[in-house]
């Protein structure tokens, strides 16, 4: 079996999303070609090529793809899908929007964000926000899969030295226009990624109080995220959102501020391994799944936080 | 210009599931059912942009069991025009929904079909960008913001890195994020007005598509429980905690 995997990339950087596809598509067999489609994208086609895992690099570098256009690269992978058992894709929204375009060009269904492959054929994913696991086993030639990247480990990054295949395409799309990109650029770990998250619901209250959190965020050198209610009233960007329509996050620690821990939001944090709530409702259900709660007002406990962290002298960067 | 919406009768947001003791799926007998979030946000959409002269007609569509007729008659109290129903009796995979959509869309011509991004039951996140493609049409995900002028469509997207803005020309498939807008209420009046208002009937077969899944569903199970940890008394107890007993910061 051949397995492609579709990379996530910005032309110079591998989106670290497609580190955990590559691992999960090594567990199905080892035969693993990567695809690029990119403008200027050497530097990506070159760190890949070094993976240990990567048997092959099949690169389109073209001005055309300078941004992944649904449209443009699903036609692509169409067109080189005949030759593989398994297409694979970060569950991340550049995965999701253009794997189920792939599938229907070769009349497959997808297997939309799985956390566990089973055999070549027989996966597991969550449904109903995390709150089932369904287990299911795909009759298609052809698998179409986005992997959700949190549940599976990266791919190490060196000891390899694959073969790269420039290939021309010419192929025709249509007229879909990019216009920008505003991307929410911090120093803190990416929220995907990072091993402790601090999120704020809509109990911060504001935009300002945020603040709050991305001091103590600094000192514990943890990511930000947000319940939908904060994003919702403004107070944060949507990129920041964690749940079952925004970004799933398993942390060592995630500490959840005035959440109140609807089920949407647990979708995208219960995995984490420890969790912390401060909430002033005692009731919140957020604590029903704790590993430390604390009942407080957040406005007192989190600068009292701050001075605690202080007061440790071996805090971790 | 029509514009077609598609909806999805799902188990409400606030229920939490309950899964069958064979393990054979989730219980959805004598479960409160609603119209799937995000579809609502693409009706009210659609609603939008007829108010503003931009469309002419909204039409409903729904495909599922015969009670997906009560969640095309919610689209219609909320001001839809009229509506469609596929009937299936048991769970289609999106693949198929698709080409059930995509034989809708050869009777009707819309040049713009809204839909919700993904559906809260199953979270596949498939379906709009399937149909999409086999209409051969240009596709906006989640979107939270739509801008119709004339032929071309700007639309802002949602994605992971922040927001992201594309522009093209009609027709096209717009699936819908929940930040789009805040879907209206239907109000007494025109939920009474809803009951009149015509629902045509299908069923796959009528339309010619193969339903068949490509997916078998072994089994369902619930994933492993929290066991709920301990509360503790004040910060600097917490930061303890953390430091010495988890060991995380």
């Amino acid at each position: 079996m051949n397995i492609l995997v579709l990379s996530e990339h910005n032309n110079i950087e591998i989106k670290s999303a497609t580190l955990n596809a590559i691992t999960a598509a090594s567990q199905i067999d080892l035969n693993i070609h990567v695809l690029v489609v990119g403008s200027d994208c050497e530097n990506v086609v070159n760190k890949l090529s070094n993976f240990q895992s990567i048997k092959k690099v099949l690169v389109v570098d073209n001005k055309k793809f300078l941004n992944p256009i649904a449209e443009f690269i699903s036609p692509i992978v169409h067109s080189l899908a005949k030759d593989y058992s398994h297409i694979i894709a970060p569950a991340s929204t550049f995965g999701k929007n253009i794997m189920p375009r792939v599938a229907a060009l070769l009349d497959v269904s997808q297997l939309s964000d799985i956390i566990k492959i089973v055999s070549d054929k027989i996966f597991v994913r969550p449904i109903y926000a995390g709150n089932a696991l369904a287990t299911i086993e795909s009759t298609d030639v052809i698998k179409i899969i986005t992997v959700r990247p949190t549940s599976f480990d990266a791919a190490i990054t060196e000891g390899g030295n694959a073969e790269i295949e420039k290939l021309e395409l010419n192929l025709n799309s249509n007229s879909v226009e990019f216009i920008s990109r505003e991307e929410n650029k911090s120093d803190r770990p990416e929220l995907g990624s990072a091993r402790i998250v601090i999120s704020g619901g809509r109990g911060l209250g504001s935009a300002e109080n945020f603040l709050l959190l991305n001091e103590i965020a600094d000192k514990l050198g943890a990511a930000v995220g947000a319940s939908r209610a904060a994003v919702d009233a403004g107070y944060v960007s949507n990129d920041s959102q964690v749940g079952q329509t925004g970004k799933v996050v398993v942390p060592d620690l995630y500490i959840a501020v005035g959440i109140s821990g609807a089920i949407q939001h647990l979708a995208g944090m219960k995995e984490s391994k420890i969790i912390v709530a401060i909430n002033k409702d005692e009731e919140a259900p957020i604590f029903n799944i704790a590993d430390y709660g604390l009942h407080a007002d957040l406005f007192e406990a989190l600068p009292e936080f701050s001075a605690e962290l202080n007061k440790l002298n071996t805090i971790q960067k | 210009m029509k514009i077609l919406v598609t909806v999805k009768r799902v188990i409400d947001y606030n229920v939490q599931i309950r899964i069958k003791a064979d393990g054979s799926g989730v219980e959805t007998e004598n479960v409160k059912m609603s119209m799937n979030p995000p579809d609502e946000n693409a009706v009210e959409e659609a609603l939008r942009i007829k108010e503003v002269g931009k469309a002419d007609e909204v039409i409903v569509v729904s495909i599922g069991g015969d009670k997906s007729r009560e969640t095309i008659r919610t689209a219609l109290a909320m001001g839809a025009d009229r509506g469609i129903h596929v009937k299936v009796v048991h769970e289609v995979e999106p693949l198929a929904v698709a080409k059930i959509l995509e034989k809708i869309v050869e009777k009707e011509n819309p040049k713009l079909i809204l839909m919700g991004k993904q559906a809260i039951d199953d979270d596949c996140n498939q379906t709009g960008q399937m149909l999409s493609a086999k209409l051969g049409w240009s596709q906006g995900t989640f979107a939270s913001k739509i801008e119709l002028d004339n032929n071309s469509v700007l639309i802002t997207r949602e994605i992971d890195e922040g927001l992201e803005k594309i522009k093209t020309d009609l027709p096209m498939v717009i699936t819908c994020d929940l930040r789009l807008n805040e879907p209206r209420y239907a109000s007494l009046p025109n939920i009474m007005k809803a009951k009149k208002k015509p629902i045509d009937n299908f069923t796959s077969e009528d339309l010619g598509v193969n339903i068949t899944p490509r997916i078998k569903l072994l089994k369902v199970n619930e994933p492993s429980k929290r066991v709920k940890g301990i509360m503790v008394k004040n910060v600097a107890e917490l930061i303890q905690k953390l430091k010495y007993e988890a060991k995380v910061i």
